[in-house]
């Protein structure tokens, strides 16, 4: 089981996505932005960070990377996509997820030990918590409000694709206390807190985020 | 006699309903700075683009294909495509304004020099 992480130039979490896909037991494949080629892996995770200095707008200008054309291609076709942050950022603007994530409303960077409910179990990455789960997963990032209009977000609560939900407070803004969303396959997930920080106690106040890396084992065998 | 260059704006702006936090720290400014009176501000961004030769109506219609790909997100942001000095009317922005501040600009460039 091959999971693929990209890096973008400014990418900062690939390292740490990598380390937590090994610990969840795949081999991690590191993926070049500026390669067509996504090396035969089963899975794909876009990581956090500011690709491309987030010019334009965060995700705008990394949607058109050689590799996007391939990830784009594969996600059509039932590959797992997860895209954390940034990576949320870039499949938002790839139109493979609806909506898009603009500043905080709050105007100021954030980074915190975040509570949020698993509300969707059924996606290629979230199969492994249980559902209505809450968890700890950390929040660090400046453009993390999810905005959308008032029919797709009624479609994404309605078709039960809001994955994650901020609870104990919203931290950015986002529209509906929306932290993460899925595709209509369930197959692509963008959620702006970063699961890849808290597989380790040493370094995260949980492991709680390691559930994502091993639900796609599971989703691939 | 060099080859004309024509410029095309864009000219990018949250929709309506999307929260403008940016706008939002500029009107804010404002206040604290003293210029009362203003209801709102919005923030966006223009696009200067200089093509090589004429602005025909095929290559403004390019540039409006390159506004939409690339230069906005049509899920929150709407656009306006307008020919500057060019030979093709387009687009909703009217030019007038747009010029008039222009040769201001020009002319306070020339006054520094």
């Amino acid at each position: 089981m091959k999971v693929g992480v990209v890096t973008f130039p400014g990418s900062l979490d690939d390292v740490d996505a990598r380390r937590a896909a090994t610990l969840a037991g795949a081999e991690a494949v590191a993926l070049w932005h500026g390669d067509a080629d996504l090396r035969e892996v089963d899975a794909v995770v876009l990581p956090g960070g500011f690709s491309y200095g987030d010019y334009l707008r965060a995700g705008a200008i990394s949607r058109f990377a050689p590799v996007m054309e391939k990830v784009i291609e594969g996600a059509r076709e039932g590959l797992p996509v997860l895209g954390i942050c940034n990576g949320f950022q870039v499949l938002c603007e790839s139109h493979l997820l609806p909506g898009a994530l603009i500043k905080n409303d709050h105007r100021k960077f954030i980074c915190k030990d975040q509570r949020l409910r698993i509300e969707n179990n059924g996606t290629s990455w979230t199969n492994g918590y249980d559902a209505g789960q809450e968890v700890t997963i950390v929040l660090k990032n400046q453009d993390g409000g999810f905005v959308a209009d008032d029919e797709t977000l009624d479609m994404l609560e309605g078709e039960g694709r809001v994955v994650a939900r901020y609870v104990d407070g919203n931290p950015n803004g986002s529209y509906r206390d929306i932290a993460g969303i899925t595709n209509e396959r369930g197959n692509v997930v963008g959620l702006m807190p970063h699961p890849e920080h808290c597989v380790d106690t040493l370094t995260g106040p949980s492991t709680d985020g390691l559930t994502f890396f091993t639900s796609v084992l599971k989703a691939t065998v | 006699m060099s080859t004309p260059r024509a410029r095309v704006v864009v000219d990018v702006m949250l929709k309506p309903e999307i929260l403008d936090p940016q706008g939002k720290a500029v009107h804010g400014a404002f206040g604290r700075l003293g210029f009362d009176g203003v209801a709102d501000v919005r923030q966006g961004k223009r696009f200067e683009i200089t093509l090589d030769g004429e602005a025909t109506e095929e290559r403004v219609a390019e540039i409006r294909k390159a506004a939409e790909t690339l230069l906005a997100n049509p899920v929150i942001e709407d656009f306006a495509v307008h020919v500057e000095n060019g030979s093709v009317e387009d687009g909703p922005v009217e030019d007038g304004p747009v010029e008039s501040v222009d040769e201001e600009a020009e002319q306070v460039e020339e006054t520094v020099r």
